[in-house]
């Protein structure tokens, strides 16, 4: 081996948006990770001043294709902070039903398409169909009923129009909806299965003294309301987010990327994050698979997040389950009705991905005078960066080929969603001279 | 049956939402890479096999003089070239900062705007290069895509609507909220393609297929305003995910000038 070796990764793979990686080293010393996000930023922040209240949820859907869903119940319940508005527990079970539906599509899809392929040694859920094609297709289905949730709450699974300031603008029909629980059903029992593939997988031993990040609720799993909770002690409300955290921008990034303040450290926000702290509040089907599954938890393996979304898989299936079933469609108002009124105000809730915070302010025109969006990935990036430093050591041993492979892998564990961070990612590992170039890259960079 | 027409995937600024709608048919996708061989799809697969491609599809719009090159090599590489989505077709939401200083939108969300480069206009894949064929919608409808794809096989025209809104929410027999609630819906003037969705969920359409063939945006958005509706809604109302096509740009410039219009007439 070379001993000054690059790792590299122009574009990375099964991720969602664009990113690349590179990693030098000198000797054994890493002497440089990037994550290098070079997706063009799209500006939403600045879109949003001027705009309607009623069009944010619109607007910052199309931050992301893989999670709306987040970001609209993000921007209503933050909008509703700043008008004064409190949606009533039936809304409140609706908003639960379609995150669970996005929990569902999101973590399928990662699981079985994104990060599965790994674990067996595929370059992708399709080629790894021809050898797992259940496991392959039972995924899909799994998917598609959370699609399917989407579909029936939010008129579509992508960039759904339903959902709204103050509610909905259409409840749900109540048949169309029981219709769904034969599959809901399959999918609870699917979705077992599916965390007893996972957690037979070969995990790297690799474990990182992470502060891990997520909203936490007595009573429920956190999805849309809890304080913030860290590993190293905080507990505040959603309010105080800021005070703790903050957005840097580096050079090598068009995503920005989070810190934890006054101490300036990274941290961890995901499923591993919410299952380490809100263990407690899975389902009871959840919990009990979660216990048997041999992977104990707390775990500091990020390695083990492909087992806590399939953890959250279950928990959503039971819970989609229960609010189904509790669904008569006699709601009082689909819609808490709201006026415009200056004002501001924020929410956190819990993207698939992670922790997901919103802040507006509205000016005495009614219209949106300042937005503050902080993505999930984000958050993660310079934890990502800190895994590579602690990670590459350990892939030494390999060929270039082999350890760019590990790294990669290694960064699909955080589901990094890249378009959303723009609100942008990049994996190079450079060992020197050797040129790593093993790929037809049918463009440029 | 080991020369199967080769497909790619290309993204541009976008949300990844189009592209995921390929992924979404969930019943239809291990037919499809039986069909197609999906040869560049980074979303989807590491591997990648070079060109040329015999379909290439192209998510998102330009936005970066790095981009703008990229689109040129792609073209060269793809048979048949489509572009999916509102991003591609017209520039997308992010087409906004058209209208605004980008600079200023830059140091709006970036703390270090040193270190971002980006034109000052997101524009259409067709502003760059030929385009072939358009699939319209933010986001698309997978119908359509499997449409795309399915046509292209049997070496056929794909076959998706021209037609309005309107004709679908007739079809639907959805009450409409223009006329019975008095609700600025751009249905009129909007490519079907989404069911007329927003309407059959109480609410107005917003354009997000972007202009049908031979709209007359103005003529509908003269009529709003004779009937009350605010010009400043109705000029964010035409600019929102296809702001930039140029349907929707003539009309909202019109109203964002304020100034008066002559009605061409046949609403």
């Amino acid at each position: 081996m070379p001993a000054n070796r690059t790792f590299q990764v122009k574009a990375l793979s099964r991720v969602e948006g664009e990113g690349a990686l590179y990693v030098k080293l000198d000797g054994d010393r890493v002497e440089h990770v990037e994550l290098n996000i070079y997706e063009p930023p799209r500006f939403f922040e600045s879109f949003l001043r001027g705009r309607e209240i009623r069009e944010v949820p619109d607007i910052t859907a199309r931050i992301c294709g893989i999670c709306p869903v987040a970001y609209q119940m993000t921007s209503c319940y933050a909008l509703e902070n700043a008008l004064g508005v409190k949606v009533t527990p039936e809304i409140h079970a609706l908003r639960r039903l379609l995150y669970c539906g996005e929990w569902i599509e999101s973590h399928a899809l990662h699981i079985h398409l994104l990060h599965a392929p790994d674990f067996l040694g595929f370059e992708s859920g399709i080629s790894m169909a021809s050898e797992h094609g259940e496991a392959v297709e039972r995924g899909l289905r799994l998917k598609k009923i959370g699609n399917q949730l989407l579909g029936l709450l939010g008129g579509r699974a992508i960039h759904p129009i339903n959902v709204a300031v103050g509610g909905f603008y259409r409840a749900p029909n109540p048949r169309d909806l029981k219709a769904l629980l034969p599959d809901l059903e399959w999918g609870l029992e699917a979705s077992v299965e599916v965390l007893r593939m996972v957690s037979q997988f070969e995990f790297p031993d690799f474990e990182m003294p992470y502060d891990h990040v997520c909203l936490k609720h007595p009573q429920e799993y956190p999805m849309n309301h809890g304080r913030v909770v860290s590993s190293s002690g905080l507990d505040v409300p959603a309010a105080e987010y800021e005070e703790h955290f903050q957005e840097l921008h580096c050079r090598q990034s068009t995503a920005l990327h989070s810190m934890k303040v006054p101490e300036e450290t990274t941290y961890l926000v995901g499923p591993l994050s919410r299952i380490n702290h809100c263990f407690e509040q899975l389902s009871p089907t959840a919990r009990r698979e979660a216990e048997a599954c041999g992977i104990s938890f707390p775990s500091n393996n990020n390695f083990h997040s492909i087992v806590a979304r399939a953890i959250e898989v279950i928990d959503a299936f039971e819970e989609a389950i229960e609010l189904v079933r509790q669904y008569n469609g006699k709601l009082v108002q689909s819609r808490v009705d709201w006026e415009p009124r200056a004002g501001e105000g924020f929410h956190v809730t819990e993207a698939p991905r992670g922790l997901i915070f919103h802040r507006y302010r509205i000016g005495d025109d009614g219209l949106i005078a300042e937005a503050k969006i902080v993505p999930p990935t984000s958050q993660n990036q310079g934890q990502i960066e800190d895994d590579l430093r602690a990670f590459v050591p350990t892939v030494l041993s390999f060929d270039d080929a082999d350890a760019t492979r590990r790294c990669e892998h290694m960064i699909r564990n955080y589901d990094p969603c890249i378009s959303c961070a723009t609100h942008f990612l990049k994996v190079e590992f450079d060992r020197g001279e050797q040129p790593n170039d093993g790929s037809s890259l049918p463009r440029s960079r | 049956m080991s020369e199967k027409p080769k497909l790619a995937v290309f993204k541009f600024a976008s949300c990844d939402g189009c592209q995921l709608s390929l992924l979404d048919c969930e019943d239809e996708l291990l037919a499809v890479a039986d069909a197609v061989e999906i040869a560049y799809f980074l979303e989807a697969r590491t591997e990648q096999i070079a060109g040329p491609y015999d379909i290439g599809l192209i998510e998102g719009s330009v936005t970066t003089a790095h981009d703008a090159e990229r689109i040129k090599e792609i073209r060269q590489q793809c048979k048949f070239l489509v572009t999916i989505g509102a991003c591609a077709t017209s520039g997308g939401i992010q087409a906004l900062k058209n209208w605004q200083d980008a600079d200023e939108f830059v140091r709006s969300v970036y703390a270090t705007p040193e270190y971002i480069s980006t034109l000052g206009t997101s524009t259409a894949i067709a502003d760059h290069v030929p385009v072939d064929f358009e699939l319209r919608g933010c986001p698309i409808n997978r119908q359509q895509l499997l449409e795309l794809i399915a046509s292209l096989l049997q070496g056929r025209r794909p076959s998706t609507p021209s037609y309005s809104v309107c004709i679908e929410c007739k079809r639907r027999m959805t009450v409409c909220i223009a006329v019975a609630r008095g609700v600025a819906c751009l249905g009129p003037v909007t490519q079907a393609g989404c069911d007329a969705l927003c309407p059959a969920f109480a609410r107005e359409c917003f354009g997000c297929f972007g202009p049908k063939e031979t709209p007359n945006v103005i003529s509908l958005t003269n009529h709003y305003q004779k009937q009350g509706v605010d010009c400043a809604h109705l000029t964010r109302l035409t600019r929102s995910f296809n702001a930039n096509s140029p349907e929707f740009k003539e009309a909202s410039d019109l109203l964002s000038g304020e100034q008066p219009s002559a009605d061409t007439g046949d609403h």
